[in-house]
This record gives C-alpha cells, structure tokens and sequence, in this order.
C-alpha cells in the first residue's frame, strides 16, 4: 500500500477543492443570471475537459507551463523553480480540468432558483449580500456539494492529465491512481488490488452520497 | 385622505420597447388603485417600475416628498431603498423556510425574539395562525398567500403593491381572500395598488381603476364612472360594455338640454353634450338596464323617448333574469343587449323570432368621441 501517493492525493483533492468551489460559485451564479454575447463559448470552453482526452489537455498545459511558455517564464522567474512536475503544476493542471465539475452543479442550481425568490427579498429590504447567504446559498447548497463532492472524487481519480502535467515522482506528484498505474507495470497484483479497491470504495460512497442528497431536497422542496 | 397634491404615489412611465408603456397615475394615502387590463397590457411591468426591478427609459416614480425614480435627475434607486411591500403572483415565498421564518428572515430586530414576536403578530394580522412551523409546500394557496402578504408588510413599507394576488386561488378562497383586503386596507393606512385582469375584483376592490392597454393608462375613475362613462370606445371594449355603437351628433337643444344623434334610421335624445360638434362622428353605449321594453298589451308613457324596434335573436335565462339581444330593425349589425326580470319576459310572451319595441332612455345614452 502506497501511503504516501494516497496522501498527495488527498491534499492535491483537498486544496482543488478548495480552491475550485468558491470560481465555482461566482462562475456558476454568473452564468446562470447573465446573458451575454460570448455565452454559449464560455460555457462551451468550461464543459471542454469532459470530452477532451486526458493526454490531450495536459500536452497543451504541459506546453503553456514549460519554461518557454509566458506562465511558465513568469513562475519560474517568481519562485525560483520550474513549474512543470511540481506539485503546483499539478494543482493548477487539476483546477483546469476539474472546472467542469466545479461549475456544472452550482450553474444548475442557480438556473432552477425561480427569480422572483431574490425579488421578492429585495422587495423586503435584503440587500444582495443578505439575499445571497439566507435565500439563495441555502437554496442551492446542495448543488455546491455536489460539485465539491465530485471535484473531490475526480481528482483523486484522474489519471491522464495528472501524468503528462505532474510526471511520476514518487511524494511530489505521484497521485494514488499512477501509483496503481506503476504496480500494475511491476506485476505488484495484489497492492495494485488494494489500492483500486480504496478508490472503488470511495467513488462509490461519494456518488451515492449526492444522489441521495438530491433526492433528499427534491422531495423535501417544492417551489 | 390626504388631499395634498403631492402625497401618496405619483407614477409616470414612458418607454417605446421592450414593453411599451404610457402610464400615469396617482393613488393617494389610504386609496386603493386597481390597474386593470387584458394579458400583456403591462400591468405587472408597471408594478415593477414601481418597485424597482425594471427600469422604464424615461419616467418618475414619487411617494410624498421622495423620488425614487426619474430619468431626468438620473435617480434609480434599487428595490431595498424603496420603501415598497409587494404581494408576488405566485407569492415567491422563500421555500426552505417555514412561514414564521419567511418573515424573520427579512426582519432587521436585532435579537431572535423580538424578529419573531414581530413576525407572529404579521401573520396574526393577516388571520394566519398555528401554522407558524409549515413549510410554504404545506400551505393551502390561500395560506401562502397570507404569509406573502405578512411578509410584504414586515419592512413597514409605505405603499403596498399586490401583482393578480388572487389569481392562484380557487373562486371560494378568493372571495374570502379579497374581503380581508377590504377589511385590512382599512387598517394600512398608505396607497395600495393592485393589478388583476379580472374586471369583477377590480369593481369590488377599488377605490379608482386605471384601464391599460398596450402599456398605456387609458382612463382612470372610480369603477361606476368607468363602467358608464368610459372615455372612448377602447375603454368601454376593455371593460366589457355591450350596446357599443356608432352614430352621429345632428344638433343640441337647449330647452329641454338634449343632444340629438343619428344613428340607423332613427333620431335619438341623448343626454346633453353640447361640446361635440354637431356632424362629428360618435361611438356611443347603452346599459342594457336603460333599455326599456315597451309593453305588448298596453301601451305606457314615456314611450315615446327613444322607441327602437327588432326582432329577438338570443334570449338567456340567467337566474331570475333575461338576458336578450334584438337585431334593431332585424339588421344583424345593430345588436342591442337589454335584460328583463324572467317574469316580464314570460308574461310579454317573448322568444326568439319575435318582434319587439325598446325604448332606449335619454339619459343613460354616453357618448363618446372617437379615437
């Protein structure tokens, strides 16, 4: 058993997470209240990490972080060290392709939050901040669980991006999933074995831990 | 009532797209204005100028002293400094709190008890208790629309705007939920306006209706006067009225004060309105209750004014009376509605197919000019 790659992993997941949900909800919330000319490309451009192979997405973010890259020349020049099989790398690759995710269930959320609710509290004197945390958070909180939840699960999963952007160094950017990938390689069956079944385990209990939120609110909630 | 040309609510709104809106008005402290008017007339736009959540492109919103809105000094102030309750169609309660905390919510006491003490009393005043703990989702229709009016009274607002707040309900309810109105408004001393499609309510509730079509206020008065004195042909169409047709002022008189009309074959006196000239074109109305059917069996005075005479076309039992429509002059163009008590009927022998002679009385023939 790989400790310390399930432990990097859980930190990489941990500070996605973090990071990705509070853009989520700015993000989320804009694009479910605002219409504007570029819509339709920025949601395109957010949902691109669904589709797009893995390989795909980090050859491009492992070229726009290399040392001749603008960002790449930027952070190098700022902290000291190259950007690219570093954990940073790793957090700033995972935060790009865990966007979808981040995004997708708080805008959904938003979308079904009938306008006339925010109205209404404006109409009562609410101010927007006000309006925000004790109307609408509490309306689409479990839309933003969700989209922690699954950015969490996500990025401990996630495989092809974390290996072209992170390389495979053992505690600085070797998540559990390459790990798994290296004991497979080393004909190491019954370790590999273990750790699947961890990960096995844990997506499922996250799923199953939305679903049953959803169906919790929607049977408790009508509008 | 304040009398006060400057108190209460001044509204005026002008816009070209994307709703078109014409709108002026003015409800005063205490008054209760309906705004009436068929779907996308722009009754509920207007009550969101008012509030604040849509802007008009030119125009002013006033209560007493304060503006709120105009245009022209570039002041929009959001809905939060308005001082406004408004009553949501569909009442937009908050649906993950329960009643009682669909008001504190909005409360500014600043200690938990005191909010719900408050909140308590609101949904006392609005004759909704023991339900203080339901979700909106277990209130009947009637019920929520109680909580959303407690809860638009919770900021003390100083006008109350209710946007078709009946229109959720099933009839019953209805009927009961507009005698509160009426029995509430007495204690809410502010200008209240209320925008419903539904010209019965308009009739019970207002103080003065505002007729809107296209965005525009057409004519404003207590219900009676534009029930019978509607200002154009539009209005009365709008309102409903029937016996609406064309004519055309031939003279006045002075002694007795009539106007005298020409319309099909006939001259009729009309009450006296010397300011249209004569040779213009009129639209013109009857109430069915000013016309007068002439007796079979014995002939009466005063039939001379106005004697019409048709043929029955559509005769309707509605309770104890008759609703009839003749074709003047058996001419299906001209149909003049009239209504009789079921017996008068009976007794006249009427049905369809038979002739008749009405007399249509001076006074209750309202001209109107033409648009």
């Amino acid at each position: 058993m790989d400790w310390s790659a399930l432990a990097l992993s859980l930190e990489l997941a941990a500070w996605t997470t973090a990071i990705l949900i509070p853009l989520g909800i700015v993000i989320g919330r804009t694009l479910a209240r605002r219409q504007f000319v570029a819509k339709s490309i920025v949601e395109a451009l957010i949902a691109l990490p669904l589709v797009l192979p893995p390989t795909v997405l980090g050859f491009y973010l492992l070229v726009a972080f290399s040392g001749t890259s603008p960002l790449g020349q930027i952070y190098e020049t700022l902290i000291g060290r190259p950007l690219v099989f570093s954990f940073q790398g790793l957090l700033l690759a995972s935060l790009v392709f865990n966007l979808p995710f981040a995004v997708q269930p708080v805008q959904r959320a938003f979308e079904s939050l009938p306008e006339h609710i925010r109205e209404a509290a404006w109409c009562c004197g609410m101010s927007p901040w006000r309006t925000f945390k004790s109307i609408e958070f509490p309306l689409v909180w479990t839309g933003v669980l969700s989209a922690m939840v699954l950015t969490f699960a996500h990025t401990l999963g996630e495989f092809g991006v974390v290996l072209m952007v992170g390389g495979n160094i053992p505690g600085e950017t070797q998540t559990i999933a390459i790990s798994i990938y290296d004991r497979v390689q080393a004909l190491q069956e019954q370790q590999a074995a273990l750790m699947s079944a961890i990960l096995l385990a844990f997506s499922f209990a996250t799923i199953s831990f939305i679903y049953i939120m959803n169906n919790r609110t929607r049977r408790r909630r009508e509008y | 009532m304040n009398t006060d040309s400057t108190a209460g609510l001044r509204v005026h709104l002008k816009q070209a797209a994307p709703i078109h809106l014409d709108a002026e008005f003015h409800c005063a402290t205490g008054e209760l204005i309906v705004l009436v008017g068929p779907s996308g007339s722009g009754k509920s736009t207007i009550l969101r100028c008012i509030a604040g959540l849509t802007a008009p492109k030119t125009g002013s919103v006033r209560f007493n002293e304060t503006v709120w809105l105009d245009t022209d000094l570039d002041v929009h102030l959001p809905p939060q400094k308005r001082s406004v309750g408004m009553v949501f169609q569909h009442y937009a309660l908050f649906p993950h709190l329960s009643a009682l905390d669909n008001i504190t919510v909005v409360l500014n006491e600043a200690s938990r008890i005191d909010r719900e003490q408050r909140a308590r009393d609101l949904l006392a005043f609005v004759n909704l208790q023991g339900l203080e703990s339901r979700r909106p989702s277990e209130l009947s229709g009637g019920q929520q629309q109680r909580v959303a009016l407690a809860r638009s009274l919770a900021r003390d607002p100083d006008v109350l705007l209710l946007d078709e707040p009946f229109s959720a309900v099933d009839q019953i309810t209805r009927r009961k939920l507009q005698l509160e109105l009426a029995r509430l408004r007495q204690q809410l001393n502010m200008p209240i306006i209320l925008v419903t499609h539904d010209l019965d309510e308009a009739c019970i509730l207002a103080d003065r209706m505002c007729v809107l079509h296209h965005g525009q206020s057409l004519q404003a008065g207590t219900p009676e006067k534009v029930m019978s004195r509607p200002d154009s042909d539009l209005v009365a169409r709008l309102v409903g009225l029937t016996n609406l047709f064309v004519g055309e002022v031939v003279d006045h008189n002075s002694e007795p004060q009539i106007t005298q009309l020409r319309w099909a074959n006939h001259t009729l006196e009309c009450r006296h309105r010397p300011e249209i000239r004569p040779g213009e074109t009129v639209s013109w109305i009857i109430p069915p209750q000013q016309v007068i059917l002439h007796r079979r069996d014995r002939p009466s005075r005063g039939e001379r004014e106005n004697p019409v005479d048709g043929v029955i076309n559509d005769f309707v039992v509605l309770g104890g009376d008759v609703s009839i429509t003749m074709f003047v002059e058996e001419n299906p163009d001209l149909p003049l509605s009239l209504t009789l008590s079921s017996h008068v009927a009976h007794r006249n022998h009427l049905a369809v197919g038979e002739h008749i002679t009405v007399s249509l009385l001076a006074h209750g023939i309202h001209l109107m000019p033409q648009r």
